[in-house]
């Protein structure tokens, strides 16, 4: 062992562990349960979309739902059988909402899908990441310490790494599905390492392990039989296994909350995923179970590598759950949740099921109130203020509450651990996020809201306008000798008339005065006008849009998880923008009977902004000849009284862009329905982001 | 229960209070062998006039009482208002600068965790105020006078011997007075007063320099069982004994020594017990070290240039209306965010 400097993170608690009910018996295979409950969100991003008909056969190994988007994995179906239901079913969510799950029967023969490994080497050497990450993005990889967040995204490495950190610590009690996966896979994660180091470029990787896990240290330091990878021993305590947290004590960076580690030339990875990525690069295994720590209450505490989808309630049989047990915890006591119910689904999130009893969880006693002892502020890893937080969060001054820093938390528990007044302070900073993520969301409903209605208003400004002017037109051809009978299509009476035509001779003038070289350039000029305000229009639109993305990427918590996601959507907006201006350029450089027709929203572009912008150019372009064949009647009618036999092809122009405006009404009436849909996507898109940041929170227990 | 963190560290409340007169019962111990067992009398009184009266006040407010009633924070309070007064004062005294403490100070303010100012200071001050001549009548350590004769003065007045051939200034009494009369200490400390006792240890400033002695012991306990954190203490006393040694070097006869200060009045049961009072100081580790330090040199101020013989209670109380705004400056800098960008 070298004399690598261990750092210190503030704070800590050291709760008793409970290790060893579960860690002294070797991983078994879980249940082949009669049915299989699989949440179709099995990552803190989209759900996956269903690929699969209820009343199919699915083979083991099948992939029956893709990754949506890019924040998002896919799911395969654990065994084989029959899909039996696509439905709303209670999933492991302290909620207790149903939420989208695949049910399958399974039909017991276990039988695999054909598989056929893929040539990660090939690409990686082609230089192909992309291919490598999309792969493993349809192989369903997740962070599997907790906050299962997609590990394709974290692999995304632009530069070389500097440190590439393996987590082993397991620092909440109970839980020893890493231990056990570390004494007996250590060999194949060491080849999962090694690939992802590569993957990575990464110049040193160092395993993190706590000290209570000697057997582990051992294993791997005989797995490893090389310098490339470094096991480092860190001191038992909790939360040591927070990604921050670990990256500290190995490190001494401290990662800021809203900054992706990678920037800071580190990466995070727990064992279980790093397994997981090796056994579906070099076995073409799908994530379709995982090692679960089923303890407390039962008979048979210790690890099993269970189907993804088994019901909480078969792996608590399995594991003989004893009588007087009070309810059931998923994930660790320290930052787990009390299950609703057993019929939920094990998820790829699920690294322990705890039975527990009276006896190992005492009630807390009385909340009683803040003595402002500061036991929360010593115990805290994100050297918050804990006190002061609940005082503001209790109080509702959430502002005040943001101030201080209420995102750095990372809802670890050791506050409300020491707190001699037993006040559950992690409800309140929860309580607090929420109300203020609740505020964020009904802002930028209204400011959409404003938006649409600033767009409406200009757009029936503009209408009003154009139909004054096309009014106009329609008069002035009409008053001119009056041989084009069709110009008369002035079924217009005839005060109007009088009006109109007074108008459009001043405009007329107006545009003669304006454009000293030409009329044809005092319309151009105006055109372009036009068309600028509209582009200036929709580009504050998408900035503020781009803007409030961010803000909310800026703000979410905790984990790199989100971080990465902001990341992830500024590179969108940045992208979009990128595409936007190459669009009006490209609108720009194109003849005004050209720019009609162009399409130039590129595929990338989200539908919502590339419809507009659509809508918009066309709009623009449409004007923009109907003007032109106006100029072209106009300049006649001032500068050719002679001649002033309109001739009939003139006239058709005319009617041939009037018929274009109609046909561009119908098309922005067709386009505000788009809007509208578009607007739902997006309102789902926020409740999806809520829960990302709900999700999020875990990325930092492993 | 269904939200995170199931478990919790067995260290409740009543643990932390317990744990806070535990520590006292040193400094106890000694008051009794040198004053006698007046102090016994005065803390039952308090102790029963603390609980009384928080009964009652929860009731009045709709608190539940027992949970309230045995958290043992109204203990502390009776306890150190008790420790603060002289040994022998009349039993009205006690009870009233309690119920003062416990009525006025805690439950008007909203109970436990929310008064601003520290309950038995605010009791003692207006003890201090109101009754100046009761609170100054101390009588002298060791005096010839047994535990029933005490209890009949505490509750009757009656004494075999008049009080003042019994009676004694405190240490830092004499000083004040002694300097006021003459221009300076002369040989003051060479009295009878001024002695440690059949036990020597020259530097004491008496037989109370005794007490604070076992004061500082407690308060080193509670230092080692993490109940209070060094910050106070520590920048108090030193801020006192630095600004003592500064003006003693300029001065020694006009100005007491450190030591003097450190061990006389209420410096050591202050700086363990009263300052460190969590709920009306500061929560900022940096926090803590200015209001510390700022206390120290307040006490130091009333002390040598003020009308009071000792100053620790309008001190803490002063510091109290600064605790919040100490906290707002001294915020530390999170995890993550102590690089300049922070």
């Amino acid at each position: 062992m070298s004399a690598r400097p261990i750092y210190k993170f503030n704070g800590g608690v050291h709760p008793p562990e409970h290790k060893r009910e579960s860690s002294g018996t070797p991983i078994v295979a879980g249940p082949l349960p009669a049915q299989l409950v699989l949440p179709l969100r099995q990552s803190i991003g989209n759900a996956a979309k269903p690929l699969v008909a209820v009343g199919e056969r699915v083979l083991k190994g099948q992939l029956i739902a893709a990754a949506d988007g890019s924040v998002s994995a896919a799911l395969h179906a654990p065994t084989s059988g029959t899909v039996t239901a696509i439905e709303g079913r209670l999933v492991a969510h302290p909620s207790g909402l149903a939420e989208a799950c695949i049910v399958i029967a399974s039909d017991g023969r276990d039988e695999w899908e054909a598989r056929t490994r893929f040539d990660w080497r090939a690409a990686y050497d082609a230089g192909n990441g992309r291919a490598i990450r999309d792969y493993l993005r349809d192989m369903g990889v997740v962070g599997l310490g907790g906050a299962v967040f997609p590990s394709h995204l974290k692999l995304a490495g632009r530069d070389a790494l500097d440190t590439l950190i393996i987590n082993g610590a397991e620092c909440e009690p109970y839980i020893t599905c890493d231990d056990r996966l570390m004494r007996e896979r250590a060999a194949d994660l060491v080849a999962g390492i090694r690939i992802v180091r590569q993957l990575l470029n990464a110049r040193e990787v160092l395993i993190g392990i706590e000290d209570n896990k000697p057997e582990a240290v051992a294993a791997l330091h005989a797995a490893i039989d090389g310098a490339d990878i470094e096991v480092v021993v860190v001191p038992t305590l909790y939360p040591s296994g927070g990604a921050k947290q670990l990256i500290k004590l190995l490190t001494n960076i401290e990662v800021p909350s809203g900054v992706r580690s990678t920037d800071l030339g580190v990466q995070c990875f727990n064992v279980a995923t790093v397994y997981t990525i090796y056994r579906a690069l070099e076995h073409a295994e799908p994530v379709i179970s995982r090692i679960v720590t089923l303890t407390g209450n039962v008979a048979r505490p210790g690890n099993v590598e269970a189907l993804i989808g088994t019901p909480l309630s078969d792996l608590m049989a399995f594991a003989g759950e004893q009588t007087g047990t009070r309810e059931h915890i998923y994930g660790g006591p320290m930052m787990g949740f009390a299950l609703p119910g057993l019929n939920a689904g094990l998820s790829k999130a699920g690294n322990c099921v705890i039975a527990t009893a009276p006896a190992d969880f005492p009630d807390k006693g009385r909340e009683m109130p803040c003595i402002r002892c500061g036991e929360c502020a010593s115990a805290c890893p994100a050297e918050l203020q804990p006190m002061d937080l609940y005082w503001f969060s209790r109080s509702r001054e959430f502002g005040r509450a943001q101030e201080r820093n209420l995102f750095d938390c990372i809802e670890c528990g050791a506050c409300a651990y020491v707190c001699p007044s037993s006040i559950q302070l992690v409800d309140y900073y929860r309580f607090a996020k929420s109300e203020i993520w609740a505020a964020e969301a009904s802002k930028k409903a209204a400011d959409k809201a404003r938006e649409r209605h600033e767009f409406k208003q200009f757009r029936e400004e503009r209408e009003k306008r154009e139909k004054a002017e096309r009014l106009a037109a329609r008069q002035a051809a009409a008053a001119k000798p009056a041989t084009t009978a069709d110009a008369a299509a002035a079924a217009d009476d005839a005060e109007t008339k009088a009006a109109k035509i007074k108008a459009a001779m001043a405009r007329a003038a107006e545009r003669k005065a304006a454009g000293e070289t030409g009329d044809t350039q005092a319309t151009d000029a105006m055109d372009a006008e036009k068309r600028a305000k509209i582009a200036a229009a929709m580009e504050k639109a998408a900035a503020r849009k781009a803007h409030l993305e961010s803000l909310q990427g800026g703000e979410a918590p905790v984990a790199e998880a989100v971080d990465e996601a902001k990341a992830e959507k500024i590179r969108a907006a940045m992208e979009a923008a990128a595409q936007r201006k190459a669009a009006r350029d490209a609108a720009k450089a194109d003849t005004p009977a050209q720019a009609g027709e162009t399409d130039v929203a590129p595929a990338a572009m989200d539908d919502a902004k590339a419809a507009k912008i659509r809508a918009a150019m066309e709009a623009a372009a449409q004007r923009k000849a109907h003007r032109e064949s106006l100029q072209a009647a106009a300049p006649v009618a001032e500068a050719a009284p002679a001649a002033s036999a309109l001739d009939p092809e003139k006239a058709e122009r005319i009617r041939a862009a009037m018929q274009k405006r109609d046909e561009e009404k119908a098309r922005l009436a067709a386009m505000s329905s788009e809007e509208r849909a578009a607007l739902d996507a997006e309102r789902q898109a926020r409740i999806d982001a809520a829960r990302v940041r709900a999700a999020a929170k875990k990325e930092s227990e492993q | 229960m269904i939200t995170s963190p199931f478990l919790t560290k067995p260290t409740p409340l009543q643990v932390v209070m317990t744990k806070v007169l535990l520590a006292l019962l040193p400094g106890i111990a000694v008051y009794v062998y040198v004053f006698g067992a007046g102090i016994l009398i005065q803390l039952l009184l308090a102790t029963l006039t603390a609980l009384g009266v928080e009964a009652a006040c929860l009731k009045l407010r709709n608190f539940p009482i027992k949970p309230f009633i045995t958290d043992g924070s109204a203990i502390v309070t009776a306890w150190l208002l008790a420790l603060s007064l002289p040994p022998l004062a009349p039993w009205w005294m006690i009870v009233l600068a309690t119920a003062i403490a416990i009525g006025l100070a805690k439950h008007l303010y909203g109970g436990l965790g929310q008064n601003t100012f520290n309950p038995a200071m605010v009791g003692f001050a207006v003890l201090m105020v109101s009754f100046p001549a009761q609170m100054s009548r101390w009588a002298a350590p060791q005096a010839e006078l047994d535990a029933l004769a005490q209890l009949t003065y505490i509750f009757t007045g009656h004494l075999a011997v008049p009080f003042d051939a019994i009676a004694s200034a405190t240490p830092l009494d004499t000083v004040k007075t002694t300097i006021l009369q003459h221009g300076g200490i002369g040989e003051l400390f060479a009295a009878p007063l001024f002695q440690a006792g059949q036990f020597g240890a020259g530097w004491l400033p008496g037989m109370m320099g005794w007490i604070a002695l076992a004061y500082l012991a407690g308060g080193v306990y509670l230092f080692a069982s993490k109940i209070i954190p060094w910050q106070t203490p520590l920048s108090f006393l030193v801020s006192l004994a630095a600004l003592a040694g500064a003006l003693h070097l300029v001065d020694p006869a006009r100005f007491t020594s450190p030591l003097f200060h450190l061990f006389s009045g209420a410096a050591m049961l202050g700086a363990f017990f009263i300052i460190t009072d969590p709920v009306s100081g500061p929560t900022t580790p940096r926090g803590r070290l200015i209001y510390g330090a700022l206390i120290g040199v307040l006490v130091y101020v009333i002390r040598v240039f003020g009308g009071y013989p000792d100053g620790v209670a309008f001190a803490v109380l002063i510091m109290n209306l600064a605790a919040p705004f100490i906290d707002q400056y001294t915020q530390p800098k999170v995890f993550g965010r102590k690089g300049k960008a922070a």
